[in-house]
């Protein structure tokens, strides 16, 4: 069995090195270009949203790379995501590729399906699996971190794409360790490269809050690299989306019934009185907190015919309007590009500028 | 007290429960128009860009009955119905989206309905709603057991080969020899069953001789067979019937052709129409059908026809 799996962001570097440890061949999915989403698209449902399409296209080129599995997550609606696998493999058998697939669904409620579908991707002594898992988790959690403070630099950075340029390295030194004690060493490495960056400490910045659909939000190519082009623009970016903290709320928290993000959905609840799916009444609730915390605006980036984004849009107008609060949705699909969703952003901040300015005073 | 309940959506399903229902509680029940120009046109301004269209829809069914003047509007929060499955993520955030973009609404009443427990949920819904409009639980629990037989009734009409609309009487059939091909002609209600946005769709396809096949008129006892038969089912309420119905009417090589009805952007459907699609693949042949606000019976007509000669020659050829 040779496995690929989807690509999102950077988390490729843990998850790959967690197939290899459980004793799988694994076929890298390669970076996100242009080509893997016109493939995507050809053989994609015409209103399937961006993330099937990209998908698609990944597995395409895992295939023509020599993949004959996949292994994804799975999911029980509302929403489209948890049927992508199955839709996806219907597509490809009909192209003339049997691969096997591989859907891990949440625990809850499918605990024997799951453990049944953990076991053929682990094909080493049961002592390995834990460290195994550990060590990928450990590297996923270091990836977050990277990135959240990559946010946080960006904007003070005095040479422009210093960040950006150091973030590389990190990534690259993260790539390289292979267990534990080169974990552990890469994270001190990372800590000193990224404390080089040379940064102005009195600096400011407009504070953005990113919410939407998680795929898009993490997947920069996705997103037409909105984190990255709203750095260089001088906006300190958060988002609260992280695979680490979503794999902890969907596959642990979630079977023990512990409800996540709490606060988020009690402040969504005036707007929305339903879980619509997606990110749906999270995003909702965020944008509310967002706005207690003194940030200056907040974009909503949703696939373009995204079910739960389309809803969370329409409240989002109204919870801007009430709170005065300026939120931008960003429709995404094939056609966005990144000097599109640039202009875009440039119009946004140039507006929120003004009304920080506004409300401050001008200093001078 | 008057009862505003919009024509669209859940009503093409739904109707004749509510309309019974609040008639014995002593209300009386108005229904906005059927879908006209004037309704769609106020929907497509005053909904969030990028919704499909049964969405603007509703938009402008609300303001209509708004502007009626009735005290209430029955907007019911449509969760989930069957196991396993919701309606489509827009239904279940539907009455806040309308809240959140329609201002000066009379009150709403949305009951939530998600029927966990079958009957018995329905009943506890009935006796709730009874009761928030100042009449009694018994009176409620009295008033659903009505509705429910005027339901069925409706329901068996159906069965019997009737399609929703005309079920509903929004349209009689004219009696036309139904000699041409039969069609599976698969989709949600709230599409093929308006006759402003489909176009008259159900007419025109009687005009020219076809016999058509819903997705409403598979016996219930199948689709449950057909859902275990699947490796994965979608989640979505009106999507799976769409679905199951397609491999019944195939499986049993009751059809020549099958037309998808679908709603330009709609969500599920990127999903379901491949389905059909793919399951229809090297049986009959396949088409589908998009429908939005531009829309004109033109292009309905002539693709109806591309459709219909394709399957005559067919037949003929064969
Ligand atoms: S949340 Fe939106 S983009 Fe993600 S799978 Fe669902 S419909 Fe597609
Ligand atoms: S199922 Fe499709 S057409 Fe119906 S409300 Fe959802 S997105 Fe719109």
């Amino acid at each position: 069995m040779r496995i690929t799996f989807p690509r999102m962001g950077t988390s490729y570097i843990a998850i790959a090195d967690l197939l290899t440890g459980l004793g799988n061949e694994v076929i890298l999915p390669p970076p996100i270009t242009k080509r893997t989403l016109d493939l995507g698209t050809r053989y994609s449902p015409e209103f399937a949203c961006l993330p099937f399409k990209i998908l698609m296209g990944t597995y395409l080129e895992g295939i023509a790379r020599g993949a004959d599995a996949i292994v994804s997550s799975g999911g029980v609606g509302p929403c489209r995501a948890g049927f992508y696998m199955e839709m996806h493999r219907r597509i490809l058998r009909d192209l003339g590729y049997e691969v096997e697939t591989i859907t891990l669904e949440p625990p809850k409620g499918h605990m024997v399906d799951l453990i049944k579908q953990l076991r053929r991707l682990i094909n080493v002594p049961l002592s390995r699996v834990w460290s195994t898992v550990r060590f990928a988790w450990g590297k996923l959690e270091l990836l977050d971190i990277i990135e959240e403070r990559a946010y946080y630099l960006r904007p003070r950075e005095v040479v422009r794409g210093s960040t950006t340029r150091a973030l590389r390295k990190c990534l690259s030194i993260v790539r390289g360790a292979k267990d534990m004690e080169q974990l552990s060493e890469a994270r001190n490495k990372v800590e000193e490269i990224l404390a080089s960056v040379p940064i102005d400490p009195e600096a400011v910045p407009l504070k953005v809050g990113l919410v939407g659909e998680i795929y898009v939000v993490l997947e920069p190519f996705a997103n037409g690299e909105v984190a990255e082009t709203l750095g260089e623009l001088g906006v300190e970016v958060h988002r609260s989306t992280y695979l680490t903290k979503w794999t902890r709320e969907n596959a642990f928290l979630d079977f023990f019934r512990i409800p996540a993000d709490r606060d988020a959905k009690r402040l969504a609840r005036p707007y929305l009185g339903e879980m619509i799916g997606g990110h749906g009444i999270i995003n909702v609730g965020e944008t509310v907190i967002y706005s207690r915390n003194g940030f200056d605006g907040v974009i909503h980036l949703a696939p373009f015919t995204c079910i739960p984004e389309i809803v969370a849009k329409g409240i989002l107008t109204k919870v801007s309007s009430d709170l005065g609060f300026p939120v931008m949705t960003l429709y995404l699909d094939e056609h966005t590009g990144k000097e599109g969703v640039r202009t875009r952003l440039e119009a946004f901040v140039d507006l929120i500028s003004k009304k920080r300015e506004k409300e401050q005073g001008v200093a001078w | 007290m008057r009862i505003g309940i919009p024509s669209t959506l859940a009503y093409y399903e739904y109707f004749p429960f509510w309309d019974v229902f609040f008639r014995e509680l002593g209300f009386d029940v108005v229904s906005s128009p059927i879908t006209t120009k004037a309704i769609l046109d106020w929907g497509v301004k005053h909904t969030v860009s990028d919704a499909c269209v049964p969405i603007k829809l509703i938009h402008g069914h609300v303001r209509a009955l708004a502007e009626e003047g009735v005290d209430f509007i029955f907007l019911p929060r449509m969760v989930s119905v069957a196991p396993k499955e919701t309606f489509c993520p827009k239904f279940l955030g539907l009455p806040d989206l309308i809240q959140a973009s329609i201002n000066n609404l009379p009150p709403m009443l949305s009951p939530r309905i998600y029927l966990r427990f079958g009957r018995m949920s329905l009943f506890r819904i009935c006796g709730q709603t009874a009761r928030s409009l100042g009449a009694s639980r018994i009176k409620g629990l009295r008033a659903c057991a009505k509705a429910l037989d005027a339901w069925h009734a409706f329901l068996r009409s159906i069965r019997q080969g009737l399609t929703v609309a005309e079920a509903l009487g929004l349209r009689q059939r004219t009696g036309t020899a139904l000699r041409g091909p039969r069609l599976a002609l698969l989709g949600y209600p709230y599409l093929i069953n308006d006759p402003f946005i489909s176009a008259n769709l159900l007419g025109l396809l009687e005009e020219r001789g076809v016999q058509v096949l819903t997705a409403e008129m598979v016996p219930s006892e199948d689709l449950k067979r057909l859902s275990r038969s699947m490796r994965k089912n979608l989640f979505w309420h009106y999507s799976n019937r769409v679905v199951w119905a397609a491999m019944y009417y195939l499986d049993k090589e009751m059809v020549d052709g099958v037309i998808h009805v679908t709603a330009f952007g709609c969500g599920p459907d990127a999903m379901v129409g491949k389905l059909v699609e793919l399951e229809a693949k090297g049986k009959v042949p396949f088409t589908t059908l998009s429908l939005d606000e531009h829309t004109g019976q033109e292009g309905i007509i002539t693709r109806i026809d591309a459709f219909v000669d394709m399957l005559v020659r067919k037949k003929v050829s064969a």
